[in-house]
């Protein structure tokens, strides 16, 4: 898949196992693995004579938004599919937090956060 | 017919109860100091609420002297069955009989409903979280300084977890450079909690209740607070390997750093949780005293058994 976001061009799947530069994949495998990532809609394929030509059907940075919007998402639905380790504090609740973090006087050394709080 | 069988005003009653219950147990202050016991009593008294629910419309339905609400109403199924068709419309119209039978059809059709609502939820979750293994597989990568977790190249703060059989804990390149190693290594405890204790079917339930009644408070509250509690308990499991500070650090950083992406109007309930969690970290209180957590115990086993006698045994 990173060979197909880097490549301006669509490929053909022996283009594709050229670039492979890890492990000498069979011909056949690359072929398979591409054809699925077609069919999951990953990737978009035409012909081109004899050959399919695959390229990716979205950028990387698009799959990336989608993951962390879901992932960042606040309205609730997500709750369940999903656990976040935090949600969001403002900016004033968690100065709050930090002073009181700052103030048990055993925050963690060189944290430039608990220093703030301690008024270094 | 001399009166509503009481079997049905009891559990009416019952079910109502259970409401304001509810509201009480979410203000409650005590189940920050052992959220398991009050988890067990949440799922209690859902489990409790829809079956008075359910039992109380079965109930007036339901023939007497048969072996409770259930046989009760196998026992009038099979009278209206039996008494052949023609008799039976002509009782339909003139008896008590057609109440009784819709009375056990609208019982029927809230036991259905409230599991549908079960199976939908969960296969919306089973969807969403499908979608991100799948993303996940393509564009995550491991990295030394989290094990076992996948790492996302994306400039904003996040760490969560994809629960499920084959699941996943992932951190934002975004949190990898915010955090230290031993905040790194107190956030990956917490998820692991989640994961290794299914708190995600916990919460399921009051997600789906939430979904499907999102005009009650009571729903809105349940979910919240069972939310809040599953994040706590997986807090205390983080502080068997952890410090207490490291954890509160991380919440921090990782809370401000969300903040001003959100929309201001989501974050009410929100801002309170980490709030809520970092100054549990900071000020622990003492967990119950074994006796009051052995009571919340038998309350939530006679929440379950009060309104499951009355549907099981003869009234």
């Amino acid at each position: 898949m990173d060979i197909l976001w880097e490549s301006q061009d669509p490929l053909t799947v022996r283009q594709v196992s050229g670039n492979l530069t890890e492990r000498d994949l069979a011909h056949t495998t690359v072929m398979t693995v591409l054809d699925r990532l077609a069919k999951k809609g990953f990737a978009r394929r035409e012909r081109d004579g004899r050959a399919w030509r695959y390229r990716a059907a979205e950028t990387r940075e698009a799959y990336v938004t989608e993951l962390m919007l879901n992932a960042l998402d606040q309205t609730g639905d997500r709750h369940a599919a999903l656990a976040r380790f935090a949600r969001s504090v403002s900016e004033p609740e968690a100065a709050a937090l930090r002073h009181a973090l700052g103030a048990l006087g055993r925050g963690t050394a060189g944290s430039e956060d608990t220093a703030r709080g301690t008024g270094k | 017919m001399t009166a509503v069988p009481g079997a049905a005003f009891i559990l009416a009653a019952f079910a109502a109860a259970c409401i304001p219950a509810g509201s009480a147990l979410a203000a409650a202050r005590w189940p920050r100091r052992s959220p398991a016991a009050a988890i067990v009593l949440w799922q209690a008294l859902g489990l409790g609420w829809g079956l008075a629910a359910v039992g109380a419309l079965g109930a007036l339905g339901a023939a007497r002297g048969g072996s409770g609400v259930a046989g009760g109403a196998f026992a009038l199924v099979s009278r209206a069955l039996n008494g052949g068709y023609a008799s039976g419309v002509r009782h339909l119209l003139t008896g008590t009989l057609g109440l009784r039978l819709l009375a056990l059809a609208a019982s029927l059709v809230l036991l259905l409903l409230l599991c549908s609502i079960l199976v939908a939820a969960f296969a919306a979750v089973l969807r969403a979280r499908r979608r991100q293994r799948v993303l996940l597989s393509l564009l995550a990568h491991g990295d030394p300084k989290v094990p076992g977790a996948l790492v996302v190249d994306h400039p904003a703060a996040a760490a969560y977890c994809v629960p499920g059989l084959r699941s996943r804990i992932v951190i934002s390149a975004g949190a990898l450079d915010l955090l230290d190693q031993a905040e790194l290594a107190a956030v990956l405890a917490h998820e692991r909690a989640h994961l290794r204790e299914r708190h995600d079917l916990v919460l399921l339930p009051f997600a789906a209740l939430l979904r499907a009644f999102r005009w009650s408070a009571v729903a809105r509250e349940a979910q919240a607070a069972v939310a809040l509690l599953v994040e706590m308990l997986a807090d205390d499991r983080a502080l068997r390997h952890r410090s207490a500070t490291e954890l509160a650090t991380a919440l921090i950083r990782v809370g401000a750093a969300g903040a001003g992406r959100a929309p201001n109007g989501a974050l009410a309930t929100a801002d309170g949780d980490v709030a809520a969690r970092v100054w549990r970290l900071l000020r622990p209180a003492p967990r119950l005293p074994s006796a009051a957590r052995a009571l919340i115990g038998v309350a939530a086993v006679a929440t379950v058994a009060v309104p499951a006698a009355f549907l099981a045994l003869p009234f």
